[in-house]
């Protein structure tokens, strides 16, 4: 080999990198470092050590989690593109597809709150471009520690303007999600952010290079040494001792991305199949985008390094390729249209670069200065070895006991304007305001329903879009958990009148290498898959973050469900907002005496403990059809299900904005109205659509009171009746949590 | 009337107002900011969003780009010239219109659904109105209007402020939602009226706006 380019001079040599064993702080293991020396016949330099670091990292390869994720059910008629790619694709009909996805940026967002969100926005939003798609939504779901410390106020503060500042800029409006604090979540907040698309179905694009000769262009913004090691950084714990990794934090830049996601989605339209593949620089940047797009293709891809654009200088080949620099994409386009895509993109301002050539080696090559840097094998390099976690049943779940938590109820009036004003219940209007929920001018439910209702521009269609969390029920039992996240997010979509027809995830846990933990991992996604498969929601893309904790202590197990339904006519969407005096009030469910991971039990106890009743997933289906149909029959005009805090919560939420109380009466202990039941609905009925309503919901539905305009609510239970004056109760609930951050 | 809508990098509600436009059959056309020939058109809108990024000063970029020069000799000439949030911060920033806009009272971004008082409802944006107390949409960090005392007593007295806030959302002086020039024809305004052309999506107040553009004017 001729002289080592001046840049890399400093680099250690082979020799000295097994000696130093730096791949360890890279996350590499020796095992994992020894069969990499193994396969390549050689000691790998320092490039491909940092290479390899970055694709078998977590993040990238999903290797401890892909057990799990294998079992995922992802196959339905509706399903266009199952995991696996940028995104999940669903038909909606018409020739039209839904396009979405989740991710987390919890790292990230715990050391740079306000640019942890933004990018986590950003990078969630290519991931749908990408696709071909035109993003028309963004949700979050936010976990943050209790409101009661400065550092808190701070996180909420900033990831909340993060996300603002970047979805407001970018266009792409913030429809829903939700937010909620518990302690477990203090040293490691929860930012998870979805985001959908639609498109027209022949202008659908996956991340694959095909076609050998094809070019490799890379489009966007130029890479510079922001964001190193971010993917590594995801796949480690947090200490508090240690400083926090801030170099692994990218900066984002949501004008530049307006360019790119606007020229993106006309190169794809305009030049079609000459675009042969997209993939966005995500996670390990250009490695990972060029690799995986080579690998699904079964190719081999050489790259000159010397032609990425580069924002600063004497960057090495090691630094361009782990790079995670933001608005960045990678685009296998046809040699003859190569000259014509490019130009779009340059005409907007953006570099468009070819920076190398498909091939049918096989082979991952590099060069740099003339030489080769890297030459390693495609398939070697996205392919870690298999791993195997033990897991073993958590301590507490074998000595937990099974009763339910007996809540005292001495004054139901006060516990409930308690719960109202609990952070996690009250009205989080405060901060969805900062969000534009409005731009594209298709949101008909704005956030702060239980799903968002977004059109279908030029259609009729509307998708209905939620994220729901369910860690304390998780932390209690990992498989009911995660059905319960499920059917939480299902009766979201359900009771806007849409049909659920598909799922993404965000799987928040801790340290998989803790058999603990990874009995977590397994157990809940085993009861997400079986009530997904009950629903009828294919599980179509997601998102593992592991490693959520600080000092040893994990998060609760929190996985995140997004789903998406679907809805024929917008005009025939209700809201969980009562509509009129004299309307007449329905239960559809039982509630019963589920106290366990309740706000009440956490209201009266401190904490939560106890085990759970399981989510029954037939009686979860024939609920939701009832409410649905019911919905889209006319006979229901206003729809809400029973959440954190239970029916009574739910049954003041009902009236909050609007001029109009309720009167209702039913037939259990106070307490159960505290109770946090799934599968329990409260609706509302037009006095001309009774007779219609009894009929078809039977047995299933029972009468409760009406609609009134009194200045009262009366809640009126077997032992004692909530009295609260409605404008207190909603003033309560609207201003607590902006309160609470403000003091 | 045919009217454009101006794109500037950035520009995010170009296509919102373009749909309401069409809702009212405007024949419309997405201009770029770099075209300078834009003499066939009667109306010119700046629509909102965040031109060239906004990380200077709102609208600061975008005063320079090529077709300012053609809005203000359209300005000049009389026809209809609307800058809507960000297309109002251009407008300030090119002295088509007196003041400013600096950032929100209390900082930070405001989505929500404000009241507005019409408080001039003679002007060729609002005769179509029946009522002078409405609600509009309102999306921005950088909304709060400011001029000194004696341009806002001139606004005043010359019944240049077009629209006010009921409740001050976001510290403007003297509750200024918009304002026209003197001549009556340029109009810039931190509300949306565009998002608000369609019961579905929960507020149809905007409409007056648009049917008062398609109200004859005398064109000079």
């Amino acid at each position: 080999m001729s002289q080592v380019p001046t840049e890399m001079q400093a680099e250690p040599t082979p020799a000295e990198i097994k000696q130093s064993r730096v791949y360890q702080q890279w996350g590499l293991t020796q095992a994992e470092y020894e069969q990499i020396c193994q396969h390549l016949d050689r000691l790998p330099n320092y490039t491909e050590t940092g290479l390899f670091a970055a694709m078998w990292s977590e993040h990238c390869s999903y290797k401890k989690s892909k057990p799990v994720l294998k079992r995922f059910w992802s196959q339905n008629d509706r399903v266009i593109q199952g995991p696996g790619e940028g995104a999940g694709v669903i038909d909606i009909g018409d020739g039209q597809a839904v396009v979405f996805k989740a991710e987390s940026h919890n790292h990230p967002s715990a050391v740079e709150p306000y640019e942890g969100a933004a990018t986590g926005v950003g990078g969630i939003l290519r991931d749908i471009f990408s696709m071909g798609a035109q993003p028309i939504a963004v949700l979050d779901s936010l976990r943050f520690g209790e409101v009661n410390d400065n550092y808190t106020k701070h996180l909420v503060d900033q990831v909340i303007a993060g996300i603002a500042g970047y979805g407001n800029a970018i266009g792409i409006p913030t429809v829903g999600g939700e937010i909620a604090f518990d302690d477990v979540y203090k040293g490691n907040p929860l930012v998870n952010v979805m985001a959908v698309g639609t498109l027209d179905q022949a202008d659908l694009h996956v991340g694959k290079a095909r076609g050998t000769g094809n070019k490799i262009l890379y489009v966007g913004a130029a890479t510079g040494r922001d964001g190193i090691h971010g993917a590594t950084f995801a796949s480690s714990d947090f200490e508090s001792e240690t400083e926090q990794d801030r170099s692994a934090v990218q900066v984002g830049d949501p004008f530049l991305e307006k360019l790119v996601m606007d020229a993106t989605i006309q190169a794809v339209r305009q030049f079609g199949s000459d675009v042969v593949g997209i993939q966005d620089m995500g996670a390990a940047g250009l490695v990972s985008s060029s690799a995986e797009m080579a690998g699904k293709a079964g190719n081999g891809v050489h790259l000159n390094l010397d032609r990425v654009p580069q924002r600063e200088t004497n960057m090495t080949p090691y630094e361009l390729m782990l790079s995670e620099s933001q608005e960045r994409m990678l685009l296998v386009v046809k040699p003859e249209a190569l000259e014509r895509v490019a130009k779009l993109f340059t005409d907007a301002g953006l570099s468009a670069v070819e920076i190398g050539t498909v091939t049918d080696d096989g082979r991952y090559q590099l060069q740099f200065h003339g030489q080769t840097v890297t030459d390693v094998e495609v398939n070697y390099l996205v392919t870690p070895p298999k791993q195997h976690q033990a897991e073993r049943v958590p301590h507490r779940l074998e000595t937990e006991d099974r009763t339910q938590y007996q809540p005292q109820i001495e004054d139901s009036s006060a516990t409930l304007m308690q719960l109202l004003g609990q952070s996690t219940i009250a009205s989080k209007a405060g901060l969805f305001r900062h969000f534009d929920s409005m731009v594209r001018t298709d949101t008909v439910i704005r956030p702060g329903g239980d799903a968002a209702l977004v059109r279908v521009t030029g259609t009729n269609k509307g998708l209905a879009l939620t994220t729901d969390i369910s860690g304390r029920y998780t932390y209690l039992d990992p498989e009911i958990g995660g059905a319960r996240a499920v059917v939480e997010a299902s009766q979201n979509i359900t009771v806007t009148g849409a049909t659920p027809i598909g799922i993404t995830d965000c799987l928040n846990f801790g340290d998989p290498d803790d058999p603990e933990v990874y009995y977590e991992l397994d157990h809940a996604s085993r009861g997400i898959n079986s009530l997904a498969q009950r629903l009828n929601t294919p599980i179509i893309s997601g998102n593992v973050s592991l490693y959520n904790e600080m000092d040893g202590q994990p998060i609760y197990p929190t996985p995140m469900v997004g789903m998406v339904g679907l809805l024929q006519d917008v005009h025939q969407a209700t809201t969980s907002f009562v509509k009129q005096a004299g309307d007449l009030v329905y239960l559809i469910g039982t509630p019963g005496p589920d106290f366990n991971g309740s706000e009440l039990q956490k209201l009266q106890t401190g904490t939560i403990h106890g085990r759970l009743r399981p989510a029954d997933a037939d009686q979860a289906a024939d609920l939701q059809a009832l409410v649905r149909d019911q919905i889209l029959a006319g006979n229901i005009n206003a729809a809400h299900d029973v959440a954190e805090g239970g029916l009574a919560v739910t049954l003041a939420e009902m009236t909050f904005t609007t001029p109009f109380s309720l009167d209702v009466q039913v037939n259990c202990p106070v307490a159960w109205t505290f109770a946090e039941t799934p599968s329990v609905f409260a609706v509302t009925v037009p006095v001309a659509r009774q007779a219609e309503f009894e009929q078809e919901a039977r047995n299933r539905a029972q009468y409760l009171g009406r609609v009134t305009d009194n200045a009262a609510f009366r809640l009126q239970a077997t032992d004692q009746t909530i009295r609260l004056d409605k404008a207190a109760m909603q003033q309560h609930d609207q201003e607590a949590l902006t309160w609470q951050l403000n003091h | 009337m045919k009217a454009a809508v101006v794109q500037f990098p950035g520009s995010n509600c170009d296509v919102d107002l373009v749909k309401a436009l069409k809702q009212f059959d405007v024949a419309v056309d997405v201009v770029s900011h770099q075209q300078t020939d834009v003499f066939d058109y009667d109306a010119l809108f700046l629509p909102g969003g965040f031109s060239f990024g906004d990380y200077l000063r709102s609208g600061a970029i975008a005063r320079f780009s090529p077709i300012m020069t053609t809005v203000k000799q359209a300005a000049a000439a009389g026809k209809t010239v609307v800058g809507i949030c960000n297309g109002f911060q251009i407008l300030t920033e090119a002295g088509l219109l007196p003041g400013q806009l600096m950032q929100n009272e209390t900082p930070g971004f405001i989505c929500d659904q404000v009241g507005i008082e019409i408080e001039n409802p003679a002007t060729r944006f609002t005769k179509a109105y029946d009522r002078t107390e409405i609600t509009l949409p309102v999306a921005h960090g950088e909304g709060r209007y400011y001029a000194d005392e004696a341009t806002v007593a001139q606004l005043n007295a010359q019944h240049q402020v077009v629209l006010r806030y009921q409740t001050n959302v976001n510290g403007s002086s003297d509750r200024i939602a918009g304002i026209m020039n003197e001549a009556g024809n340029v109009f810039g305004l931190m509300p949306h009226p565009e998002r608000a052309v369609e019961s579905l999506l929960g507020n149809a107040d905007g409409q007056g706006f648009f049917r008062s553009l398609l109200v004859p004017v005398n064109v000079h």
